[in-house]
């Protein structure tokens, strides 16, 4: 079936497997920048669905507006968060997630 | 097999296979590879979902900017320092990693397509995805978010700078690079104390 014709829900199906992962790597590891890739999977993930949901409406493109948008702000996201690591590691010296704890007392 | 389910088959694969890379890599390099391959995959499925636009957006702002920008991230840190490892806590971290992937799983389960209640795609239309057909929507219908998103952007960019470069204490001016050997700490050609070749010394 799979192979003849996709249905909608192979895509969801699909796009629910990375989201997963992605959130399973971002609580796991504590390496920020794998976290940050983990953070980009699942907005490639709601993209994705975004998509694929907009497919079944033929001839509106709301959905892939939403998607052009969710990219740009991925991108605006990674320029800042990919900053934050590069003063936290001048900081701390390292890129573990465990080392910022200067906060606590 | 037709070749759009081919192209369905073999995009899904990568992108799973390059997901699983980024949480299972210990070197972050590898990390980046495999977040790659995930982004050109969903590229491949936008392409199959008729949204032409989105896949060269795709192909452009994250394999082009995102992923360069983390490899040079990780160059610039250097890969000893971002390939360390992660012992602390390792037995909740697995507990907690296998008990979320039970729940999506079951999630899942609950989202599989049954007989009788599916979603078929009937053929897009010619303008479906193309960049004319979102460039109008994007210019009509989102035009305020639209410029929103530059601004973004640009706050986005002009604070990443801000909080990237290297500060200095005020009143305090810059010390001067007096050798060459300041600038490149590399032993590309043995040199004597004073920074200069030895060949050229003796």
């Amino acid at each position: 079936m799979i192979l003849t014709g996709q249905l909608l829900e192979h895509y969801v199906l699909l796009a629910s497997v990375i989201f997963t992962i992605g959130a399973v790597g971002f609580l796991v590891r504590s390496n920020i920048l794998i976290q940050l890739m983990s953070i980009e999977l699942m907005l490639n993930a709601v993209n994705l669905a975004l998509v694929a949901y907009n497919r079944v409406h033929d001839g509106n493109m709301g959905g892939q507006m939403f998607a052009f948008f969710i990219i740009a702000v991925a991108a605006a996201e990674v320029a800042v968060g990919l900053a934050i690591v590069l003063s936290f590691y001048r900081l701390r010296g390292g890129v573990l997630s465990d080392e910022a704890d200067s906060l606590r007392h | 097999m037709s070749a759009g389910g081919f192209l369905f088959i073999v995009c899904s694969i990568a992108s799973v296979v390059g997901a699983l890379g980024v949480i299972l890599a210990r070197n972050p390099v590898r990390a980046a590879v495999g977040l790659l391959t995930t982004i050109i995959g969903i590229a491949g499925l936008f392409l199959k979902l008729s949204a032409q636009f989105l896949a060269a957006i795709q192909l452009i702002v994250y394999a082009g900017a995102v992923v360069v920008l983390f490899v040079f991230v990780l160059m610039l840190l250097g890969a000893d320092a971002a390939a360390v490892r992660e012992d602390r806590a390792r037995l909740a971290k697995m507990v907690s990693g296998v008990l979320l992937a039970v729940m999506a799983v079951g999630v899942m389960f609950a989202l599989t397509p049954h007989a009788g209640q599916v979603t078929r795609f009937a053929p897009a239309s010619a303008t479906h995805g193309t960049v004319e057909g979102v460039g109008t929507m994007l210019f009509t219908d989102g035009i305020v978010p639209f410029e929103l998103a530059t601004a973004l952007l640009i706050v986005a960019v002009v604070g990443a700078i801000a909080v990237a470069r290297t500060k200095h204490a005020p009143g305090k001016k810059r010390m001067a690079v007096r050798s060459p050997k300041e600038l490149f700490h590399g032993p590309l050609v043995p040199r004597d104390d004073s920074g200069r070749p030895k060949e050229l010394s003796t």
